[in-house]
């Protein structure tokens, strides 16, 4: 594609190009009909004025016969802007008038219609031979040059006199020229008007989209770290940037997500892994009998069990952060959800000697799955059974409650137990995350993850807090209809 | 956490054989259509194991042809199949009037997936990898509940009568009190009588959850029924089945 193609296909050059098209066509138009009717009525009132004059001078004639219209034609013709006269005598001689050339055979057309002549106006500084002798005989035209142009109307008398009245118009014609040059003038001005206007949005609207594109291409190439400028001048142009960004950004944490998935998957999938193949090594190399093998064989499934059961996590995690926020989803009533899972808790706890309560549950519908959340209190349930006791023999306890503000919806599960460090609490959602302290019980580090990527695809959040003493965990969901707006 | 069988599969002893789970159930005849060859010879053994008789299908149009030509009590369909998609087999069958209850057995094991799964016409959904008698006690749950419908209003197991109406339980004339949920827990074990219902089955059919909970949650609801029905009683109807699950039946 050429540079001039290129620049024709812009959508500035298009914009600018119709603009300049519609406001041309719209001036155009304009002074065509300014003109049209300026002229129509300047022609009227030069018919008006001739016609007026042609009554006067005929009453004259009637009053005086031909002694007395030479004499008012040659009154009127010495009058400061005057209307144009001549009268002749049946040779052609000029018996009165203002006009000292005419072209031939004005004269004969003498019907009284309106005729459109060249004439030239008699000028009496220069001519004076012609002043003092009104006898003169009428010049014809040979040139054009230096001629004006007039409507005339000629009348013959009786005995040959020729009487001719007319108006000059060349001031029409001059207003015309005037509006026809300032009609170029407009449309000139348009065009560079126009021009401006594109290499102003070329410049600098065009330039910022091809800093889009070249930045797009960045990232296509891998960086997915950049992002589009964003000039703050709060225009589309920002307005584009901010939304592409934000996709960026949610783009880049899948990506991150995914990294981090298979660095999990390699790190933490591949050691029990080995420790499997180990001990069926073993077992094949050593001498064992059946009893032996059995107990090889059961252990290696629990292990390839626990292995399939990371592995869902795993899964099931990655689809929740990835998911699509409306896959799955309805409106149901957390308080159901809270009262049915701590149901089913409650007798675990009661069978390993902690004390549960049950906070007052009000009918509360938020959007969302009620499998996954229901599934994320059951991992914070299930944590504070194992890890929130208390390290003392005192009695442990559990508290769960629904709290209520106007926007959100908060479900707390709170234990006396050791609590989590300031400094682990924002790695115990991480994947695979497992504290000093519990990593002899069972577990696999990645209830919490689950937890936190169920609050990330509700629009929820996640907090940890100090239950002085114990631990203290709030899954904040946005109310139904918040979410949307 | 999501593996809702793994609970069953994890504490799988080396002592429970399939015999044990399968019991007091009549003979079926299942299909198991299944694209895997060593995957469908390992359910056909194990069915065979169980006193069953299971044929083959390896691709989803031989499968469709045999479900249609033949009369199976519960078929075994693997969503992902040569030739012909798992769901269309199933959907078809339907269209055609064919109710044979269907588990669909699939690898991709999501909450979305089940639910596409029972909606094209599935009657049970199972993520693989499971384990054989996680399959085996849903098998035989779907070929039960062919046979004898869902119409009985009352359930009895020797002198435990459960009656559906009136929402009461007793033993041996005495009534029992039960919390709603024991109740339910109680119906669907009784509904299932003779059978191994596993852990997983509980959840999902008592408490409507497909996901599993990492105590042993089911087990202590479990014991608190059992501390209602049986304690007071010489004959414990109530069993736990090693490594598979409960089943309430008169006898051992």
């Amino acid at each position: 594609m050429t540079a001039f193609s290129r620049t024709i296909r812009t959508t500035a050059f298009k914009l600018s190009a119709m603009y300049v098209a519609a406001f041309m066509g719209m001036s155009i138009i304009l002074v065509v009909y300014i003109g049209q009717n300026s002229v129509s009525i300047m022609s009227e009132q030069v018919d008006e004025t001739i016609r007026s004059e042609v009554n006067a001078l005929s009453d004259q004639y009637r009053l005086g016969g031909i002694r007395r219209l030479v004499r008012a034609v040659d009154r009127r013709s010495r009058q400061p802007g005057a209307s144009l006269y001549l009268v002749t005598d049946f040779a052609g001689n000029v018996l009165a008038g203002n006009i000292s050339r005419l072209p031939a055979g004005v004269l004969d057309e003498a019907d009284g219609r309106n005729l459109q002549v060249t004439y030239k106006h008699l000028q009496r500084e220069t001519e004076p031979a012609e002043r003092e002798n009104t006898n003169r005989a009428l010049r014809e035209i040979t040139t054009p040059e230096k001629t004006q142009e007039a409507i005339v109307r000629v009348f013959e008398l009786a005995g040959g006199f020729r009487v001719l009245v007319g108006r000059d118009i060349g001031e029409s014609k001059r207003f015309r020229e005037m509006l026809a040059s300032a009609l170029r003038l407009a449309l000139v001005g348009m065009v560079i008007v126009a021009a401006i206007g594109w290499l102003f949005i070329g410049r600098r609207v065009l330039k910022r989209i091809d800093s889009v594109a070249d930045t797009s291409r960045t990232i296509m190439a891998g960086d997915l770290t950049e992002r589009l400028q964003v000039t703050g001048s709060g225009d589309e142009f920002d307005r584009l940037a901010i939304s592409l960004n934000a996709m960026l950004e949610r783009i880049e944490s899948l990506m991150y997500g995914l990294k981090e998935v298979s660095d999990n998957i390699a790190h933490d999938l591949k050691t029990p892994l080995t420790r499997l193949r180990n001990r069926l090594e073993a077992a094949l190399r050593e001498d064992q009998d059946t009893a032996n093998y059995r107990d090889t064989v059961q252990s290696t499934i629990e292990e390839a069990d626990h292995l399939i059961r990371i592995f869902n996590a795993l899964l099931r995690i990655a689809r929740v952060e990835a998911g699509s926020p409306d896959q799955d989803r309805e409106d149901i009533d957390l308080s159901d959800i809270v009262r049915e899972v701590s149901e089913l808790y409650e007798p675990v706890a009661e069978e390993e000697g902690v004390e549960f309560t049950l906070g007052e549950c009000q009918t509360v519908i938020v959007h969302g799955s009620r499998e996954l959340i229901a599934q994320a209190l059951t991992n914070l349930l299930d944590n504070a059974l194992k890890y929130g006791r208390r390290p003392d023999d005192g009695p442990s306890t559990i508290s769960v409650s629904l709290e209520v503000s106007d926007k959100e919806a908060a479900i707390v599960v709170a234990d006396n137990g050791p609590g989590i460090a300031d400094a682990d609490r924002e790695k115990v959602c991480q994947r695979f995350f497992r504290l000093e302290q519990s990593r002899s019980a069972p577990g696999s580090g990645l209830g919490l993850s689950l937890v936190n990527a169920v609050a990330g695809l509700h629009e929820g959040t996640l907090l940890l807090e100090d239950n002085q003493p114990g631990l203290k965990i709030t899954l904040k969901l946005p109310l139904s209809g918040v979410l949307k707006t | 956490m999501d593996n809702r069988f793994a609970e069953t599969v994890t504490v799988t002893p080396v002592g429970a054989t399939i015999a044990d789970v399968g019991g007091g159930i009549e003979k079926m005849r299942i299909l198991v259509i299944e694209d895997d060859k060593e995957a469908a010879a390992y359910l056909q053994k194990a069915f065979k194991e169980a006193g069953h008789v299971a044929d083959h299908a390896g691709d989803g149009e031989i499968g469709y042809e045999k479900a249609r030509d033949n009369d199976y009590d519960v078929l075994v369909v693997d969503r992902m199949l040569p030739r012909r998609d798992g769901l269309s087999v199933v959907e078809q069958l339907q269209k055609e009037g064919d109710h044979t209850p269907v588990l669909i057995l699939s690898a991709l094991g999501q909450v979305d997936d089940r639910v596409t799964g029972l909606r094209a016409g599935g009657d049970d959904y199972l993520p693989k990898p499971y384990s054989f008698t996680e399959l085996l006690a849903r098998v035989e749950a779907l070929g039960r509940r062919a046979w004898s419908g869902d119409v009985e209003t009352t359930y009895q197991v020797a002198d435990l009568v459960l009656d559906r109406l009136a929402h009461s339980v007793s033993r041996n004339n005495q009534t029992i009190v039960l919390q709603p949920r024991e109740f339910r827990l109680l119906e669907y074990l009784m509904k299932n009588a003779g059978q191994v219902v596993t852990r997983t089955m509980l959840l999902e059919n008592v408490w409507d959850y497909h996901f599993d909970p990492q105590t042993n949650v089911i087990d202590v609801h479990i014991s608190r029924l059992r501390g209602k029905i049986d304690k007071e009683f010489d004959k414990q109807l109530l069993h736990t089945i090693r490594g598979a699950g409960y089943s309430i039946r008169d006898g051992i």
